[in-house]
């Protein structure tokens, strides 16, 4: 045993262990459970029957209790394990519970009813994934609609965010013209304009525009984002100008510049503007809340936050939609983690 | 933010993806040709700057500007010019208070008891936030196998959307949820509705949006702390210096500009909590967890206390609270810019 912990607990250099290292075990694997805990508990729980969810103590897996159709009985009766008073177990369908007594019968006899003490029963439960909740909503409720709204929403915004933010950007950084430090200085006033503080005047916008309740009216107040242009405007300096020279000594347009040489040169920014985008689009809340009162152009967010306000909330569903929602950000998080992570190391942006 | 090498099916994919887009854009090409004859070279710069400030001025500006002048209009009407002129009415009803430290005594008792939950909630997240980000990045900095595991791990919840963040916590806080499972295991504890209580509904909010954001902080800090120079540590490592002194002595004076940089950033969050306590609480019980942005939003646009004036007055009050905290941020990044030129 000694040498079996040495061997596990030995560490390089064969320096002894400090109160930091325990530490910082205790709180790396504490992090583990505490940041991926409850995200895999919901995933968890999103495969339950309603019966299994409104049950105390909850079980970690989803749980279904076997049932039978017994001749003579016209709903499936729930099946369990009894303890026989002679010591021997035998499965039994429950017809019916009368205070601390249950009237049990055999399946396979279902003439003779037993009284069993409801001490002595265990129901038989096998796991069981109730996938029901993820095609229910689909088909019952509009989630097909909010996944349809959602996914509109963010391939347009994100679309349209790299082209004028592109665009801005390379204005920006590949010309002098009067005026440009204004431009430059008011978008980094802005760069921290919140939504909250505007929120009054540009719902009047928008609908002045005609916007409200339309997906248009999500979209385009989210797509000049100060943030992008800012970032992609810092990548595209470090582009030499002496490319451009030369595509301008071979006669090319300046859109032809911008489209053929500055753009795809500045793939990498563009990539991280674009996860970033994603992201924020996706997740959204408050803007699509306030613009979409129609139920048919809500987007997920909004339609989960809408029926999860409900007074009687149908967790089943929710919990499989939260999941649904989820899945989206937890592939770009798998995949593409590394960029966000180094744009934000790199800029301070989210 | 290295571009990778796709593999060629995946490239030949997005070159057929592409192909209708270069055709368009081809297209695009020759009146745009005919459009810089006449602007100049210099001049498309315009061009180029024209999409992204029209959409940045019409939903950016446009709304700071109109904001001052709604706050100073009256009604439940929309637009503007169905609106009448008040003057500073709708700041005087505000600051009507028989004394701020008693919501009760206020013209408008929602707005109060809104600012000082938010104050509590600034003054309580903040500095939890950064100690917990301080912990993690501290701890994510040391020699780790598969530190980008583990920095995964942490950066995890802040990808996840405030109502999913709101949801997931809703349903372990329930009566029958992961908390009180855990609690009648470990101690046997009764089950307890935790959002329904003042107390707990306050702490759950607070933690909650640790939880969400802690690795969005740490990820900075863990920045700063790599671009601490390894020789510094290795002479004090060779004269023998104890760790805790290493840390107090050399770590956190050399942490000191990104750590007051994430605690303006922090900050100018903290004031703007809403989304997942709007979804985790619904503000309540009560107005318990009711902070200044579910205010502003409510006042604007919920049916019955309907008052966009007064809602465009509060934020502006709010912003100008971010504003200050704004420019401290940009000071303090301009002296870091400094310290880093020296």
């Amino acid at each position: 045993m000694a040498t079996v912990s040495q061997f596990l607990f030995r560490r390089r250099g064969g320096a002894s262990w400090h109160w930091t290292d325990i530490f910082t075990w205790v709180w790396l694997i504490g992090g583990l459970i505490l940041m991926f805990g409850p995200a895999v508990w919901l995933a968890l729980s999103s495969f339950k029957t309603p019966a299994a969810l409104a049950e105390f103590p909850p079980t970690l897996l989803p749980y279904v209790t076997q049932q039978a159709t017994v001749e003579g009985y016209d709903k499936p009766l729930s099946l369990y394990t009894v303890t026989m008073e002679d010591g021997s177990t035998r499965t039994l369908a429950e017809i019916r519970r009368i205070g601390l007594v249950a009237q049990m019968i055999d399946p396979a006899a279902p003439k003779d009813i037993i009284k069993v003490d409801i001490s002595k029963r265990e129901p038989v439960r096998t796991v069981e994934f109730a996938t029901s909740n993820y095609i229910q909503p689909f088909l019952a409720f509009d989630f097909t609609r909010y996944l349809w709204n959602s996914v509109f929403v963010t391939t347009m915004a994100t679309l349209i965010t790299l082209l004028v933010n592109s665009m801005a950007a390379f204005a920006l950084s590949k010309y002098k013209f009067r005026g440009q430090p204004l431009i430059m200085m008011i978008i980094l006033a802005t760069l921290m304009v919140p939504l909250g503080v505007i929120m009054v005047p540009l719902y009047s916008i928008v609908s002045a525009l005609g916007l409200v309740n339309s997906l248009w009216g999500v979209i385009l107040p989210t797509v000049a984002t100060p943030t992008g242009v800012f970032l992609l405007r810092q990548y595209m300096l470090t582009i030499p100008d002496e490319l451009i020279e030369a595509a301008r000594m071979d006669k090319a347009s300046e859109w032809q510049i911008y489209w053929r040489i500055v753009l795809p040169l500045a793939a990498p920014a563009l990539a991280v503007l674009g996860i970033f985008s994603v992201v924020w689009r996706w997740n959204d809340f408050l803007w699509p809340l306030i613009v979409l009162s129609r139920k048919e152009l809500y987007t997920l967010q909004v339609g989960l936050n809408i029926y999860s306000g409900e007074l009687n909330v149908q967790w089943h569903y929710i919990l499989a939609m939260t999941v649904v929602t989820m899945i989206p950000v937890v592939l770009v998080f798998i995949f593409l983690q590394r960029f966000i992570t180094t744009g934000i190391a790199g800029t301070g942006l989210k | 933010m290295n571009a990778q090498t796709p593999s060629s099916a995946a490239s030949r994919l997005t070159g057929a993806l592409l192909a209708p887009v270069r055709y368009l854009a081809g297209i695009i090409d020759l009146p745009l040709r005919g459009l810089q004859k006449v602007t100049g070279l210099t001049g498309m710069a315009s061009f180029f700057l024209l999409p992204n400030m029209a959409i940045f001025t019409i939903f950016v500006l446009l709304p700071l500007i109109m904001n001052v002048i709604y706050s100073m209009t009256g009604g439940t009407a929309i637009f503007l010019d169905s609106r009448t002129f008040v003057g500073a009415e709708q700041y005087s009803r505000l600051l009507d208070c028989g004394s701020y430290l008693d919501s009760g005594t206020c013209a408008e008792d929602r707005f109060w008891i809104a600012t000082s939950n938010t104050a509590w909630f600034v003054l309580l997240q903040v500095p939890l936030l950064l100690v917990v980000a301080l912990v993690t990045a501290l701890v994510l900095n040391r020699e780790l196998k598969a530190r980008s595991f583990w920095r995964a791990v942490f950066f995890f919840p802040v990808l996840l959307s405030p109502v999913v963040v709101g949801l997931i916590w809703r349903w372990i806080l329930q009566r029958q949820g992961l908390l009180n499972l855990m609690l009648f295991e470990t101690v046997g504890a009764q089950p307890h509705t935790w959002l329904t209580d003042r107390f707990w509904a306050f702490a759950a909010a607070i933690g909650v949006s640790i939880w969400a954001h802690v690795g969005f902080y740490a990820l900075i800090l863990l920045a700063g702390l790599q671009a601490i120079p390894k020789d510094i540590y290795e002479a004090a490592e060779m004269d023998g210096t104890r760790p805790s002194r290493v840390f107090w002595r050399i770590t956190l004076p050399l942490l000191m500009p990104n750590l007051l940089v994430v605690l303006v950033l922090a900050l100018i969050r903290a004031v703007q909590v809403f989304d997942e306590v709007y979804v985790l609480t619904g503000g309540g019980p009560g107005t318990s967890t009711m902070y200044l942005i579910q205010y502003i939003f409510e006042t604007g646009f919920a049916s019955q206390l309907r008052n966009p004036g007064l809602a465009a007055a509060a934020s502006i009050l709010m912003g100008l609270v971010l504003v200050v905290l704004t420019l401290v941020q940009l000071g303090i990044s301009r002296t870091n810019e400094r310290k880093g030129q020296r």
